[in-house]
Formats: structure tokens, sequence, C-alpha cells
């Protein structure tokens, strides 16, 4: 679903009142709470973030300072921050608000500590958001000045002012990669790329105090529906690759694998070869790689055995090329990778097949990436669909642990009885409370998994955080290991004290490790948890979502009774006893 | 273009961004007479005005114009210049 960001801006501006009201017609939107803390007039961002996210599936709540008050809201009023409760907050700043500039005859020591001065007082900022209203908070950086006055000179002098933002932007970049709940919205690169020109809107600053142009505002949106996305999980998961004029110049079919165009003998060979090493960035940074082409398949296969093809078959979760529609193969492609259809982008080069899986499959992000391969990354990325709000190791891997799990799919054939295959891959669980060290990797699967969760409870990293101190949640997390392969911190349950019983808020599991029994495994140990806490009854709930169908039966499966008994579909609650519960789970060792 | 034909040019933008269907706009029209047109409005007014005829108001040409004939004029007189 392209929405808002398939209209031109000028119609989005005139016609915002309506799509608001349009988009909040859709039912099925998740809330989110912004608070933003700015240093120019924020309504217009606020206002087109606002469609972008309604769009993207949310229903924003803004809290908005007044104009140039983000520093006292920060610090001397943040309790009024903290009762809005925001999921994040966004201080939001331009170079005008940067409160002391160098000045030409400043000396390296004189700028780092005029650097360190500012530094500090964002640093003020963020410590108290951090310590009273404990959530997620975006900083931008800051553009790079609107007037370099000492020419090119201005990048090098300690006194330049251009030098002053690219140091300030280093030592935001410091304080964000040390700290996970802060996160820099590149505003340095996002102006940039309009240009510095069409960037500042001085006619506006000095009426209304909007510094950028209505196009800045819609980039600083959209960057930052991005982020929203990517810290509430809705990011992409999957690139899903034609090939023939998309992956490699030619038609493989036709012209045979020898005439392909890729390598870098010509112009158009060496675009392809690019691309190709575009997609694998991508891949290495953790978004999957699919195939999906009108070919036969052994014909398709050889494109990649040719020499020049960085792309190789390795480097794909799942290979459709066949004669089937392409919205059936991406359908199978969402099973084979257990992810949602929403999951997924798909580009190609002719159009018709674009607008096929684009009306079969609205919820697939289709691109108009046109035909020239010259321009396919570009487009890709300006779509911002693979956003990312941190890098974990278990994402770096994700690629590695897909195709893992498809090895583990042919060993499975050979097995005539479940329990002896499940034996078979010697699993060890590493199951325990929470602890700091995994903490990061929590939030983002509490936050990006969909199907195997009960609840569909979001938390952010701050919650996260908070509830491992708190002695009256019982939680935990598991890891789970097999001859394959390290699946990583793959299932959570949260719960709390209610009386005497545990009330289970949360329950998720990664669908990498699904029919493993680590559901069982997990359940031993929240089982145990919860009587050394004191407990002698769970309580679970199950809350249905458009995704979380495969969990429906799953608390009557582990023998729950429900209670009280119903006949809703859509929500169900259930207790055991535990004075009566034995263990579970029979063929993982858990450590 | 005269000012009647700018104004019948105004009416659908303001009816646009102001989301009212059936606002009638006439020469006399201005903040106070016209619901939701507030300072946030007045921007997202501006914007479309200026996007619609390709032109950029300098600063301090808006100030003092209260009324949409007086816009009008001000919209004529530099389509006529560009």
């Amino acid at each position: 679903m392209t929405g808002i960001r398939a209209l031109q801006l000028e119609q989005v501006l005139r016609s915002r009142k309506r799509l608001r009201r349009e988009l909040l017609e859709n039912k099925a939107l998740r809330p989110v709470r912004i608070a933003v803390l700015g240093g120019t007039t924020t309504n217009e961002v606020v206002d087109l973030l606002e469609l972008l996210l309604l769009s993207d599936g949310f229903a924003p709540t803004f809290y908005q300072s007044e104009y140039n008050r983000f520093y006292e809201d920060a610090t001397l009023d943040v309790a009024t921050i903290a009762e809005f409760k925001p999921d994040l907050v966004y201080v939001h700043t331009h170079f005008v608000n940067v409160s002391r500039l160098p000045s030409p005859d400043f000396s390296e020591s004189e700028l780092e500590a005029r650097v360190a001065d500012e530094h500090a007082r964002f640093k003020q900022i963020w410590e108290s958001i951090h310590t009273t209203v404990q959530c997620q908070i975006v900083q931008n950086n800051f553009e790079h000045p609107p007037f370099a006055t000492m020419g090119n000179l201005d990048v090098a002098a300690p006194g330049g002012h251009t030098r002053f933002v690219l140091e300030l932007n280093r030592a935001f970049a410091r304080s964000a990669s040390a700290d996970r709940r802060l996160l820099i919205q590149d505003v340095s690169s996002i102006a940039a790329g309009i240009g510095l020109s069409r960037w500042f809107d001085w006619e506006r600053w000095y009426s209304y105090k909007i510094l950028t142009t209505p196009e800045g505002s819609y980039a600083l949106a959209d960057s930052l529906a991005s982020l929203v996305g990517a810290i509430l999980g809705r990011s992409k998961k999957c690139l899903i690759l034609d090939l023939d004029n998309t992956l490699w110049g030619g038609v493989i079919g036709d012209d045979g694998v020898d005439k392909l165009h890729i390598g870098k003998e010509t112009a158009l060979a060496e675009a392809y070869t690019a691309f190709q090493q575009y997609c694998l960035s991508l891949r290495a940074r953790g978004v999957l790689l699919a195939v999906c082409s009108k070919n036969d398949h052994a014909i398709a296969t050889t494109g990649f055995e040719h020499p020049d093809s960085v792309l190789k078959m390795e480097h794909f979760s799942a290979f459709k090329a066949n004669w089937n529609p392409k919205h059936e193969n991406i359908r199978q492609i969402a099973e084979e990778l257990s992810l949602g259809i929403d999951s997924f982008v798909f580009v190609d080069d002719n159009p018709a097949e674009r607008a096929i899986v684009q009306g079969q499959l609205p919820m697939v992000v289709v691109p108009d990436v046109g035909s020239d391969v010259a321009r396919y990354a570009g487009i890709i990325q300006a779509g911002r669909y693979f956003e990312m709000a941190t890098v974990s190791k278990e994402d770096l891997g994700r690629a590695e642990a897909y195709a893992a799990n498809a090895a583990r799919t042919a060993v499975q054939a050979k097995f005539e009885n479940y329990g002896d295959y499940l034996d078979s891959l010697q699993m060890t669980a590493e199951i325990g409370a929470f602890k700091p060290v995994y903490l990061e990797r929590i939030t983002q699967l509490i936050n990006k998994t969909n199907q195997f969760n009960l609840t569909t409870r979001r938390y952010t990293f701050a919650e996260i955080e908070q509830i491992a101190n708190d002695p009256s949640y019982v939680s935990i997390y598991g890891r789970l290991t097999d001859t394959f392969g390290d699946n990583g911190l793959i299932s959570v349950i949260i719960g709390h004290h209610v009386g005497d019983a545990i009330e289970i808020d949360l329950w998720i599991m990664s669908c990498r490790v699904l029919k493993r029994d680590m559901e069982l495994a997990m359940l031993d140990m929240f089982v145990e948890g919860a009587r050394s806490a004191g407990a002698s009854v769970l309580r679970g709930r199950y809350i249905r979502t458009p995704k979380n169908g495969m969990v429906a039966e799953h608390y009557q499966t582990l023998g729950f009774e429900p209670d009280p008994p119903s006949t809703d579909p859509d929500q169900s609650s259930w207790k055991l006893v535990l004075s009566t519960y034995e263990r579970r789970n029979r063929h993982i060792k858990v450590l | 273009m005269d000012r009647n034909s700018i104004i019948q040019d105004l009416k659908p933008i303001f009816r646009d961004v102001l989301d009212l269907e059936d606002l009638n706009l006439v020469a006399e029209s201005n903040a106070t007479n016209v619901d939701g047109w507030d300072s946030l409005a007045h921007v997202n007014l501006v914007v479309a005005i200026e996007k619609h005829y390709r032109i950029k108001f300098a600063l301090g040409e808006l100030q003092g114009l209260k009324k949409v004939g007086e816009m009008a004029d001000l919209i004529a007189k530099k389509l006529a210049k560009a």
C-alpha cells in the first residue's frame, strides 16, 4: 500500500484535511503517542507525519511544545511530557537552534570546547527525558549551515560553522551509538538530498518560524515515519526480485547465460553488477532476498553461475522461477519464510507484472522502479522500506538463519516419527530471566513478532528495561541452538503478579522455531519462575489480530482451562493451576 | 487574469485546504468570516496558492492583506510580471 506516498506533494498539502478524514476511517490502526519538542514551528512536519503514519497503519497522537521551547520543555517542564505518556519523544532542532557558534579566530581547542558545550546542552535534554519520561528519543542531527561565510575554508577552519556542524553531528552520533534509547534522524543527509537552496525557506522562517520549504518538511516527516515504523517493528523484511532485465540485462531463456549483460564489459553490464551489489549489501545488513521470475527453474539458476554474477544461489532465502502468476509465487514465498505478506518489497522492470502483483497483493510494496537499472537502487533506497532502529547480531545473521532453516526442512523428510526428528536436532535452550545484554534483542523481537504472539502488546526498550528490574514481574527469554546453528533469542514471556496469580501479558516466539517444542520448554521454565515467585495459578489471554490465527488454540493445546468459558473468537481468557503441573518438554535440553 | 477569475480559481483551493465543500469565496471573504481560516490554515493556503500559480510571495507581501479580493489583486500583479 503506497497510500499517501503515491500522491504528489502539492496534492497532499492541499487535500490534507480530507485525506486525514478518510484515513481515520480505517479502524484497525495501531495507536502511537509522539511528543515533538521543536526549535521551530513544527505543525507542518507534524501534520505531514500524521498523514504518513495513518497511511502506514498507525493512529498517532501528538504533543507539541510551543515554538522554540524544546530545551525548557525537556529540562524544566519534563513532567508535562511524562504525563502525556509518549512512546517516543522527537527533539526537532535546526542549525538556527544552535546556541553559540564558533568565531572565525577559534583555535582547535576552542572549537572542541564549544562543541562539547553545545553537546552538553543536548545531553541534558536527553538525560532529563530518559530519567523522567523513560521512552525512546529521536534527535535529529544538523543540516549544513545556510551560509558558509568562509567559503571552502568553512569546512576545515576551527572557526567555520560548517566544521562546527560536522563535529557536533559526530558527537551526536557517538552519543547514539553508546545509548540504544537515543536514535539520530539524519537531517544532514536529508537536507543534502534536497539541496540546501531548496531546504531553507527564509520567507517562511521570518513569517511563521517554519525553517524549511514544504518539500523539506515532507522529507523530514517521511524519514521520521520510516523510523517510527522501524522502532515499532513495521519495516519490510524481504526484497523479492525479478530476474530478466532486473538482476541482469537480457532474457536468459532466449539469449542464453553467455549473452547476459552482467560484469564490467559494457555500461549496461556494469549497472546490473552494481545493482546486484546493492542487493547483496542489503542482505549483509539483514534483508532477505528472494527471486520471483517467469522462467524455467533450471535455466534461471544458471544465471547465478555466470562468473560475473555477484549474487549466487546461496544468497536467496526463496527462489521461485516458474510459469505461475507472480502473486501466487509471492504467497508461497511468504509461507516458506513464515513472513507476513506485508513484509515484502517486489522489484520488477515489467510494469504489467508490477500492476498485477500490486492489484492482487495490495500489502506488498511495489515501487515503480521503471526499467532503467541505473535507477533501481536509488528508487528502492528512497522508499526507506528497510529502515532499522538498531543493528543487532541477530539481524545481521538473519539470512543465514533462514538458510539453515531450509536445511532443517530437508532433513525432516527423512524421519518417520516427529519426536525422532526433534531428538536428531540435538536442541539446547538457554532460558532465563531478562538480562541487560539481551534487552535490546527482546525489544526488537517483541515489536516485530506478529504471528506467534498471543496479545500483540508492544513495548519500548525503556519499558523492557523497567520490567527487567521490577520484582513484581516474572519475565523470561529463550535462546535455541541445534545441530544447524544458533537460532538466537527467539522467545519471550512477560507476566506480572495479580494476587496469587501470574498474568501473562505477552507470549511470543519467532516463527523460525515453530514446531520444535520450544513453547513447552518456555512454559516449564515460566511455571518454575511463577512458583518461586509464590504464585499458584497462571492466567493467559488470546487476543485475535489479522496475523496471529496460528496461536488461537495455544492455551488449549497446553492444557489451560477457559476462564471464564467463552465462545468469542476474538479473545479468550485461560488459566492453569500450578499444583498439578508437570514438565512437558521432552526434546530440548535446557541449560 | 482579472480579480474575479482569480477568485474563481482560489475557491476550489480554499475548499480543499479548509475541507469545506460548499465554501463560497468572495472578494470580501477574510479570516474572520471564513470558518477554519486560522494561522495554521493560512500557511497551508499560501503554500497551495504558490504551488498552483508557480509563484512565490516575497517577505511581507501578504502582510496587511486581509481580504481575498486583495490577495487576488496581488496574485494578478505577480502573474502579469511573470
